[in-house]
């Protein structure tokens, strides 16, 4: 008993202090779809007047289209393949068994923890010793790299929750683990993989680093908007682009997280 | 049908199951007893191959156990939490294991809803796993395992989750669908009532280890040690030693010297032992009826429903003796209150002596 009253006492410096965080954090962003509507060519206050014209003027230019392509091929199969591969990967990890499983589990998050810089450089380094010559592929390879732990962190707690007895009951009424998994254990990590999905496809998609590295000559959106800095008058339109992205992004993000935690009451209601 | 021979299992340093061999016949409905902790379950997981068998080795139906993975066993197991799969309806929770048989989807429908029948559930197909009580989530895992006609059924607590009345009744429907359908039933509970109600043959587990297998009447009326004496219904138990100058007779705490009828079992002079003497046999009486009866003050009586139990304190003993009267007993009987004096006595062949312990 006394350790909400502890939380509740400290209620509102917490609440401030979460404010104060979404404030800082979440602020600065908003400054770019608001100076999207600026009519004028320059980001000042006060704002010139306000125009959708800078969304309009987007469509016209067709090196967009060409990078949005390149960005969803990628997102696309990035999602699919990193999502593939952190399904066996977070089922080993969640089985208590497996040894050197606290090491195993830190080395694959390493990614959140190490510079992009780091790896892109490595990665580089790596392909071009290959001679493998830079493409979206290897973008995508990158990508896979990056959002592999992100795919592993969604999917674990899935497993973990998961009710190991459903698995032990489907080998007693005779399937044996291939049927088991796709009859048992995947409808109950379904929402999981769903959420792991989105969320890989946001990440691949907003991903600069990597892909500054790792492309050729075909640009992803944001490698698009990185050229395009340096043309003043290109600015603008450029907010409105990322506008988009940054709406698209939260609104995937947001699917994401609500496919994570659906169902997971609901597993849980007969697990032990 | 199976044999479980010198069956050990180890979790690192615990030795969960020690020892064990049990030969449980076709058509029987067989009950592990034991307290929580005594190796029960992980004995029935050894059955259905989810543990390894540390050493030993067990047959089933003829066929060596040991390389057989669980879904190849000839064997179907009913879960203590049930493990109903949540993403699927009753229908298809039941139908789980027709998939690999092969068995046109028609076929299939008429087995599903004769289980239904079965299970006295028909209709409740297209609910939902969570949509079940616990009665009926016990039922339904019992149709997915029977559905498969499985030689032997493990059931592991199935009723432990039920409150008392749902339980009775579904003890009462275990029991006929057993012998229904003649399948092997091994049923695990730590319920000694649900066990004699319910079992062909008993095997009785104590820290790993079973220590007797028998009828429940054979446990009840000869329990060979004070643990099993214990577990299976009320004793009372007295402290004795076996004494042997002359006539073979036991010094009994609170009792004094006591005939043996022959069933020190050779005991050598001097042995610590147990005496037992059920509450049942034990008779009531206003005045001394004669040598060899035993006063005592009653203590308290409790009412249990058709019977009664009443505690008699005597002296040399610090618990008291528990005395059962069936029905509403006599005059004699319905005028006893806490303090009276009363005399206690005993049919020679209704005390056990059992090891000390
Ligand atoms: N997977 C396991 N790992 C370690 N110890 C276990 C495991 N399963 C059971 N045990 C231990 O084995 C003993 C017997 O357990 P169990 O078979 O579940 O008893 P019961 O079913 O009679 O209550 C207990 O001491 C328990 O802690
Ligand atoms: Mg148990």
């Amino acid at each position: 008993m006394a350790e909400p009253q502890i939380f509740n006492r400290h209620n509102r410096t917490l609440a401030a202090y979460a404010i104060g965080f979404a404030v800082f954090l979440y602020v600065p962003i908003l400054f770019i779809p608001l100076f999207s509507l600026n009519s004028g060519l320059y980001q000042r206050f006060p704002m010139d007047g306000i125009t959708l014209g800078w969304y309009a003027q987007l469509f016209t230019r067709g090196p967009v289209f060409d990078a949005l392509q390149n960005s969803l091929q990628v997102g696309l199969s990035v999602a699919l393949l990193s999502t593939v591969l952190a399904v066996p990967a977070a089922k080993a990890l969640s089985r208590a068994v497996l040894p050197g499983k606290r090491p195993i589990t830190g080395f694959v998050m390493l990614p959140l923890v190490v510079p992009g810089l780091v790896f892109g450089v490595a990665l580089l380094v790596v392909i071009s010793r290959l001679g493998v010559p830079l493409s979206l592929y290897t973008v995508a390879l990158g990508h896979v790299v990056v959002c592999l732990p992100f795919a592993i962190s969604i999917l674990l707690p899935r497993f973990e929750g998961a009710n190991r007895s459903l698995e032990e009951a489907s080998a007693d009424l005779g399937e044996n683990g291939w049927w088991t998994f796709w009859r048992v254990t995947f409808p109950n990590i379904l929402p999981g993989v769903v959420a792991s999905l989105l969320l890989t496809f946001t990440v691949s998609f907003d991903e600069f680093i990597m892909a500054f590295f790792l492309s050729g000559t075909d640009a992803t959106l944001p490698m698009y908007i990185w050229t395009q800095l340096r043309f003043p008058q290109s600015f603008p339109s450029l907010l409105a682009l990322s506008s988009l992205i940054l709406v698209a992004s939260f609104a995937l993000v947001f699917l994401s997280l609500w496919f994570a935690r659906m169902g997971r009451t609901d597993t849980s209601l007969v697990s032990r | 049908m199976i044999s479980i021979r010198n069956v050990t299992k180890s979790f690192g340093r615990v030795q969960a199951v020690r020892d064990v061999s049990l030969q449980i016949r076709a058509g029987e409905f067989f009950s592990l007893l034991g307290a929580s902790g005594s190796g029960k379950t992980t004995l029935l997981r050894m059955l259905a191959g989810f543990e390894a068998v540390t050493s030993g080795s067990i047959v089933i139906d003829g066929q060596a156990m040991e390389s057989v993975p669980p879904h190849n066993r000839p064997i179907n197991m009913v879960f203590q939490n049930y493990a109903i799969f949540p993403h699927l309806n009753v229908r298809d929770n039941i139908a789980y294991g027709l998939r690999r048989l092969n068995i046109p989807k028609p076929k299939q429908a008429e087995m599903v809803d004769e289980m239904l029948g079965l299970i006295a559930l028909p209709g409740y197909g297209d609910r939902r796993a969570n949509q079940l009580s616990g009665g009926q989530m016990q039922r339904v895992a019992l149709a997915r395992a029977l559905i498969l006609k499985p030689k032997v059924l493990l059931l592991d607590e199935p009723l432990g989750a039920l409150d008392k009345q749902l339980r009775e009744q579904m003890q009462l429907e275990l029991r006929l669908l057993q012998q229904r359908l003649g399948i092997t039933f091994v049923l695990v509970t730590h319920d000694q009532e649900e066990a004699l109600t319910l079992s062909d043959r008993i095997a009785v587990m104590a820290q790993g280890a079973v220590v007797q297998v028998d009828t429940p009447t054979g446990l009840y009326e000869r329990p060979q040690n004070r643990t099993v004496a214990a577990f299976i219904g009320t004793m009372n138990f007295f402290d004795a030693v076996v004494h042997r100058q002359g006539m073979p007779e036991v010094q009994v705490q609170g009792l004094g010297r006591r005939r043996l009828n022959g069933q020190d079992g050779g005991r050598p002079d001097g042995t610590a032992a147990t005496v037992a003497i059920r509450p049942e046999n034990l008779t009531l009486h206003s005045t001394q009826p004669g040598p060899g009866a035993v006063e005592g003050v009653v203590q308290a009586q409790q009412y249990l429903g058709g019977r009664q139990m009443l505690h008699v304190a005597i002296p040399g003993r610090t618990t008291p003796v528990a005395v059962a009267i069936q029905g509403p007993g006599d005059a004699f009987i319905s005028s006893l209150s806490p303090g009276q004096n009363v005399w206690l006595t005993w049919k020679d062949d209704a005390v056990l002596l059992l090891d000390a312990g």
